[in-house]
């Protein structure tokens, strides 16, 4: 009959999508020791620190796979309250941090960042400092207010004080050095890292120490973790001295010792 | 199962509602900023496609020319093309540093990308296709016989064209505006990488919901609900085309 034939697919198909949905990855091994996946969300600007950190936890246990969602701090914060399943969070500020507070466990801060103007190679428009920026006819490119590079960014200029009109507010500070390394922007504001991390077809100019901005990164493991044991390991590898040498090749300056 | 799979997140998306606060959020000014912009772009980008659309479409019906395949195979390319994949190819052509991009920038000192020309572009390149399409398909129906009696009559080509072709396809003119309308205000992907995000200039309802929902998610479901209203308004008076009862 025709329809207990349609009700059997339905029925394999739904026990097909329940699986794919349970599908855990974790080996033979059991749980006690970090051998599970592990799924952290980092801020945009942790992209290459973070890569390479990953890569160390995978060699030193067991070839453990480690997945990253990076973004900027604000989307990843509202997607942890969305119960995402995240093990542990690495904000661009305390504040996107702190939304998040009662998802979490205790933040530590395991690095810093200052910020820099991000210009094409060779700097076309000639920029010297901020006030630059001002120029009407310059295409700048921020960092949205929500985002912790924009809040940053609007925080240096304010102290500045110059105003500058943006003609985009990217999502993440990464889109802000992709603006301007294709060169459709002229400059941005971005973090010292993504300077560096940007490549030879951007080049940085210094703010001065007066007027710049120090970013502070804090990290926590997420309450909800299904790998609360791997989320430890690995925020404890952040913080350890290997950790702090990998951010620090990558241009982070250590966390406040406050 | 499918008919949930279909409805669950639109009764999702009005259970999760603020009723409450919905007038305000509605009429905030962020929030009218996007609309105002988002109806400036579709309306305008419905203008382009019209403008190069209906050629488009008359020369695919009725001209039988070599390639002809192949440019209709590119005219509906956009149509099955991942937006942001159609947002990259923008900037690499109309980017300031694109092929073409940069002889609109050295020549006329005119850039595309972050102004709402640019996403006026991005919407006509994701939304044409479905215009191109359907008033092509609407000249294909149509009895040129018509045609021939006008000019029997001795009307000119463009006064045929004027009073006997045009309201023949209206209709199929009509439900292509419509398509292509609708896409064009739900159109993100090409917007947010070629335009860029600026409030009142590039920042559409679609790049607003997105961005809203990582602050205020109130102000991201008052946005979705008009774009929900407007899509179903879409569906509603195109229910004939749809679904034609012969």
């Amino acid at each position: 009959m025709p329809g207990s034939r349609i009700r059997l697919l339905a029925v394999l198909a739904a026990t097909a999508l329940v699986l794919a949905g349970c599908g855990d990855d974790e080996p033979s091994g059991g749980s006690s020791a970090p051998s599970g996946e592990l799924t952290v969300f980092a801020a945009a600007s942790l992209t290459a620190a973070f890569t390479e950190l990953g890569e160390r936890y995978t060699a030193a246990n067991g070839g453990a796979r480690v997945t990253f969602n990076f973004a900027g701090s604000q989307a990843l914060a509202t997607q942890v309250r969305q119960a995402a399943p995240a093990d542990v969070f690495a904000s661009a500020d305390t504040a996107n941090m702190d939304k998040v507070r009662d998802l979490v466990g205790t933040p530590r801060s395991f690095a810093s960042n200052r910020l820099q103007i991000v210009v094409e190679r060779g700097n076309p428009t000639d920029i010297k400092g901020l006030e630059d920026l001002a120029d009407a006819d310059l295409k700048v490119v921020l960092a949205g207010p929500d985002v912790p590079a924009g809040r940053y960014a609007a925080e240096a200029l304010a102290k500045a004080g110059v105003t500058v009109e943006p003609v985009s507010q990217e999502d993440n500070v990464k889109a802000v050095v992709t603006k301007v390394s294709l060169g459709e922007a002229d400059a941005g504001i971005v973090y010292a890292t993504d300077v560096t991390a940007g490549g030879d077809e951007v080049q940085g100019i210094d703010i001065p120490e007066e007027l710049n901005v120090l970013a502070t990164y804090p990290i926590a493991t997420v309450n909800q973790s299904r790998h609360p044991s791997e989320a430890k390991a690995f925020m404890d590898m952040v913080l350890s001295a290997e950790g702090q040498r990998v951010l620090e090749t990558h241009g982070f300056l250590p966390p406040p010792t406050t | 199962m499918a008919v949930g799979f279909l409805a669950v997140p639109l009764v999702g998306l009005l259970g999760r509602t603020p009723w409450g606060s919905i007038g305000t959020e509605l009429t905030s000014p962020p929030v009218l900023e996007a609309l105002r912009l988002s109806l400036v772009c579709s309306v305008g980008a419905v203008a382009v496609s019209v403008g190069l659309g209906v050629p488009l479409a008359f020369l695919l019906a009725r001209v039988d020319f070599p390639g002809r395949n192949l440019v209709r195979a590119l005219t509906t390319l956009p149509m099955v093309l991942p937006p942001v994949v159609g947002g990259v190819a923008l900037l690499l052509a109309f980017g300031r540093r694109g092929l073409v991009g940069q002889w609109l920038d050295r020549a006329f000192g005119i850039a595309l990308p972050f102004t709402t020309a640019g996403a006026i572009l991005a919407e006509a390149f994701v939304a044409m296709p479905f215009l191109v399409v359907t008033v092509e398909a609407g000249l294909r129906a149509m009895d040129r016989r018509f045609e021939d009696a006008a000019a029997t009559l001795g009307a000119g080509r463009w006064t045929t064209l004027r009073r006997v072709t045009l309201p023949l396809i209206a209709p199929s003119l009509g439900a292509g505006m419509a398509l292509c309308w609708a896409r064009a205000l739900g159109e993100f992907g090409a917007t947010i990488t070629f335009a860029g995000n600026l409030p009142g200039v590039t920042q559409t309802m679609p790049l607003a919901v997105y961005l809203a929902l990582e602050t205020d998610l109130e102000a991201a479901i008052a946005l979705s609900l008009i774009l929900l209203a407007i899509s179903l308004a879409v569906l509603i008076a195109l229910r004939g085309r749809w679904f034609p009862s012969a």
